[in-house]
């Protein structure tokens, strides 16, 4: 157990867990965002459950974080390891379009992306939020929420970022779903199915990410 | 056909080398690589420069031996082949091309094109080995029954020809494609059971200790090796991996 602790093969297996982790949070939370355009009520309540509800707050929650952490810090680990292992002096011509895609070779550009996304996201929602109720010591208003969200949307140079975000993640994901079932030593007769379900999953989930966005700048709450 | 080179040339592991530009007349578009480079050392030894050093045998592609990055990609434009067995058909009259050695933190540079391969003989010295009863009477390994679409699989793993392209290839400099496949080669057949548990992780061991990149599944390696060796390969050493580690 100890040598697979400290094994490349250990820290391959942490990437992949934590990803796929990830991989399912994105459509659960997709799933609630996408009842801010169909069903607004539901948005409120499912929001305001997500928002009051201990087990989310206080177990799920620090799981998610605790998972996000470790995904992007394993990749910059990772990615310093492969850096040093090819040596002091790199290729001179190198044609690495020649035999693999430009998405697998540059995870780390779409993850940063991603990552820098996750800093405006928490700080337009989780910050707030987290100030809302623990630090003003508001009362719990389980309609507050779609206003909020929407009222985000209103300026264009935010929903733009979240679309760029969005195109970043599908890329990232292009890649990092199906790459993650190849490390945990899935390549056989499903392999064919499991990347024709990342090509759905990573291009529609951040679709509708965007197709929510750009619904909420074009429709603001005006009172 | 006239063609002009630029070569990578270092005198020594220790000290610094460069790219070197050659011009070379007369090029047969039937020579093969390796045969172009002789017609250059011969014209580099007659005006009493050193000849530019490679690595080479068999010349037919089994062994292994040759290894040059050329314009950029592991055994050069073509693929299933090695550098032996690339011609000079392959590029038209005029061309540059830029000729490298491996780069892996893992195979440091000898001289010149060639470098140090012996990190692939320690990994294989960790664990690609099987017991075999050598006393009056052995068993013979046709009398075992193996089912075929094993036996195939682990003949096609076992075509590995050692040659590093595979490192050479990959952004991360990883040799997660040859352990693989000299694990696959045993752990796939009734022979590689008894060392399984302990062969994969002592593998894996020596070549994170080699300092070879973490594999990011970019398929790379897949694409430029010579012997079309299967990512499948890295997936079974994977699984064979975590069910050892779990084991002990």
């Amino acid at each position: 157990m100890s040598a697979l602790i400290k094994s490349s093969l250990a820290r391959k297996v942490v990437m992949a867990l934590s990803g796929l982790f990830l991989v399912f949070f994105l459509g659960q939370h997709f799933v609630i965002n996408v009842t801010s355009v169909i069903a607004p009520d539901t948005f409120n309540s499912w929001s305001h459950f997500m928002g009051y509800n201990p087990l989310v707050q206080f177990l799920l929650q620090p799981i998610l974080i605790a998972g996000v952490v470790i995904h992007f810090v394993m990749g910059f680990v990772l990615e310093f390891q492969n850096r040093v292992a090819r040596g002091t002096v790199g290729y001179a011509s190198y044609k690495g379009s020649a035999n693999a895609s430009w998405i697998s070779r540059n995870m780390l550009i779409s993850g940063a992306v991603v990552l820098a996304f996750l800093g405006l996201h928490f700080y337009d929602f989780w910050f707030p939020e987290m100030a809302y109720k623990y630090l003003e010591g508001n009362p719990e208003d389980p309609t507050r929420y779609l206003e909020e969200t929407v009222h985000k949307f209103e300026p264009i140079w935010r929903t733009v970022l979240y679309i760029v975000a969005f195109v970043l993640l599908a890329l990232h994901l292009l890649h990092g779903f199906a790459s993650s079932f190849q490390t945990m030593g899935v390549n056989n007769k499903y392999s064919a199915g499991i990347k024709t379900f990342t090509k759905i999953y990573a291009v529609a989930i951040p679709l509708g990410f965007i197709f929510i966005a750009i619904y909420h700048h074009l429709n603001p709450i005006t009172h | 056909m006239k063609i002009s080179l630029k070569i990578w040339r270092q005198k020594n592991a220790a000290s610094k080398g460069k790219m070197v530009d050659y011009s070379l007349n007369g090029v047969e578009p039937d020579m093969s690589f390796l045969e172009m480079l002789d017609v250059l050392n011969e014209s580099l030894i007659e005006k009493g420069e050193e000849p530019v050093e490679f690595d080479h045998d068999c010349r037919e592609g089994i062994c292994g031996t040759c290894s040059l990055m050329i314009n950029g990609r592991a055994h050069g434009p073509d693929r299933f082949i090695t550098v032996c067995q690339l011609h000079m058909r392959s590029f038209n009259d005029g061309d540059t091309i830029t000729i490298e050695p491996w780069r892996a933190k893992a195979f440091p540079v000898i001289k010149d094109l060639i470098v140090d391969r012996t990190a692939f003989d320690r990994i294989q010295q960790a664990g690609g080995y099987i017991s075999v009863n050598t006393s009056g009477r052995p068993v013979d390994a046709n009398a075992i029954p193996i089912e075929k679409e094993n036996a195939d699989a682990s003949f096609n793993a076992a075509t590995c020809i050692g040659c590093g392209a595979c490192v050479a290839a990959c952004k991360n400099a990883s040799a997660m494609l040859f352990t693989s496949a000299k694990v696959s080669q045993f752990a796939l057949l009734p022979q590689g059971q008894v060392e399984a548990t302990e062969r994969v992780q002592n593998m894996v061991r020596q070549m994170d200790l080699e300092g070879f990149g973490n594999c990011t599944n970019t398929g790379a390696c897949e694409v430029e090796c010579p012997k079309g060796i299967s990512l499948e390969n890295i997936a079974r050493m994977n699984r064979e991996y975590y069910s050892a580690s779990l084991k002990g």
